[in-house]
């Protein structure tokens, strides 16, 4: 198996437009990482002002996707890739999707982090958010540096992380439900974090397809619903 | 990793330029590092090559390519210029006869006889395995006569009736024929780059070859006749077994179903062309079609 490497191609502008590329991923990964820290900072620490900023800086991330998707079509317009190359840009147009809806689930956790700052009560389920938040948020840092170094073995390990974050899911649902049903006032506030944890879950999801693509561009193998 | 790999190539081939004869250990060495990976054989070959080596004097151009073609498979020979893939597409119908100094040796096997037996009628052979080249070469003779020609040298047609009928299928099978229909008679080539082109594939089909050989065909032709002739090819696969020798990549991606690499002298690989162009095997194969050398 060839090593994956950007170099030596005899237009050496194409090593440069793949390096670019992958350059800017991991820009965005950086982006997107920052933004979910801060949305779960925002639940925790009942921080407004931090959920506002990751509300206004989720445009960023977007724009980042745009940039990155032109990217790619021009590449694979201009220079045909193929082999190792082609499977590289086409995991960049799957991983900057994947990010992007991290950065969409970030921003709907900064929502009901402003929803949850503006009500009264407790900190009932924040336990479950902190767990679960920095799960996914090891589990995305680690997909990001799986990627930069184009390492299988690391990916594997983390994209089997995310059967435990599943399980930590559904024990925090039961949490949240015994909350519900101790005290029928909480119900409300309870469903906010609710939908906290929901998105911390599909996030995992999301860092595990990271991982499969990372599998795919090293080793050409498709290894999604196995 | 790929570029040390290369460099040692590159130094054995100079080496063997200078002289032949001190680095034949070297080249061994390498021979045996390097057997052909992938799928060269299949069940139901139509021409089945073993051993092959081809020699222009000292030189050698081809080294030990065993490899099979499959009945109405489309096979893409692709390598970097003077790998030896035309040398190797030409042994198959024995075009290389008429090069002075060349030298074949091996086994090329059409429907299981050995096409370089003694004995064998070679304009017969060249009948069944016929060859398309880079260069439109239509006859400077009518369009109706280049197609004629073949068939009633080898008596394909007993009358004039049988001829007609065979200048309008074959011209209807290279998707010529609404073409030209209305100037038969005139010059072959009075028509376009990419008409002389399917001119000259409807020449090769008219004496119903079971093997069309075809070297580089679109090299000298624009985008839509390359379009018209990829087309025709598919059509043509239908019927007949093609082996194509290219130098576009993307060509071999769009039309054959297997696709064998060749790099100095040697066959690398053969794989299913979607194989060989999102997963390749071998890693000189990979640096080939990512545009790493070439």
């Amino acid at each position: 198996m060839p090593k994956m490497s950007f170099e030596n191609h005899i237009m050496t502008q194409f090593d440069e437009e793949l390096e670019e590329i992958r350059t800017q991923l991991m820009e965005m990964g950086g982006k997107v990482e920052q933004q979910l820290k801060n949305s779960i900072q925002a639940v925790i620490k009942a921080n407004s002002k931090l959920a506002e900023e990751v509300i206004k800086e989720e445009r960023l991330v977007d724009e980042m996707e745009v940039d990155i998707d032109e990217a790619c079509i021009l590449i694979i317009a201009r220079r045909q890739p193929a082999a190792s190359d082609l499977r590289f840009v086409m995991m960049v147009t799957k991983a900057i999707n994947d990010l992007e809806r991290i950065g969409d689930e970030a921003r709907k956790i900064a929502n009901h982090a402003v929803i949850l700052s503006e009500q009264d009560g407790t900190s009932q389920g924040y336990k479950e958010v902190r767990h679960l938040g920095d799960s996914v948020c090891g589990m995305l840092a680690d997909a990001l540096d799986a990627f930069a170094r184009f390492d299988v073995d690391a990916a594997m390990k983390t994209l089997e992380e995310d059967a435990q974050v599943d399980l930590d899911y559904k024990s925090a649902l039961r949490e949240l439900v015994t909350y519900m049903m101790e005290d029928p006032r909480s119900i409300g506030r309870a469903i906010n974090v609710l939908w906290v944890v929901r998105s911390l879950e599909r996030i995992g999801d999301h860092a595990k397809n990271l991982c499969e693509q990372i599998v795919y561009v090293v080793k050409g193998k498709d290894i999604r619903h196995q | 990793m790929v570029k040390r790999v290369i460099m040692r190539e590159a130094t054995v081939a100079e080496n063997t330029a200078k002289d032949p004869k001190s680095t034949s250990k070297q080249n061994l060495e390498v021979d045996q590092a390097q057997t052909t990976v992938g799928n060269c054989f299949c069940d139901n070959p139509k021409m089945s090559m073993r051993n092959v080596n081809v020699y222009y004097g000292d030189k050698q151009a081809i080294q030990d390519v065993s490899v099979d073609v499959a009945k109405n498979e489309v096979i893409a020979m692709i390598g970097p210029s003077g790998c030896g893939k035309s040398t190797f597409l030409r042994s198959l119908n024995r075009m290389n006869d008429t090069v002075d100094g060349c030298r074949v040796e091996g086994e090329v096997l059409l429907d299981g006889d050995n096409i370089y037996k003694q004995n064998l009628d070679v304009v017969e052979l060249r009948a069944r395995v016929g060859m398309v080249f880079q260069k439109p070469n239509p006859f400077p003779k009518s369009i109706f006569e280049n197609i004629a020609y073949g068939p009633k040298i080898h008596g394909l047609a007993d009358s004039r009736v049988d001829l007609d009928e065979i200048v309008e299928n074959s011209l209807k099978k290279a998707g010529l024929w609404e073409e030209v229909k209305e100037r038969l008679h005139q010059p072959g080539t009075g028509l376009s780059g990419g008409q002389q082109q399917r001119l000259c594939i409807a020449r090769a089909i008219a004496v119903s070859p079971e093997v069309i050989l075809m070297d580089e065909p679109c090299s000298a032709l624009d985008p839509i006749a390359t379009a018209r002739i990829e087309e025709l090819i598919e059509e043509l696969s239908q019927n007949f077994t093609i082996a194509i020798v290219t130098h576009s990549m993307q060509q071999a991606a769009r039309v054959s179903s297997r696709t064998a690499y060749f790099h100095l002298g040697k066959l690398i690989e053969v794989n299913p062309t979607e194989q060989v162009f999102t997963m390749p095997e071998h890693q000189l194969t990979e640096a080939y079609i990512t545009g790493r050398f070439g």
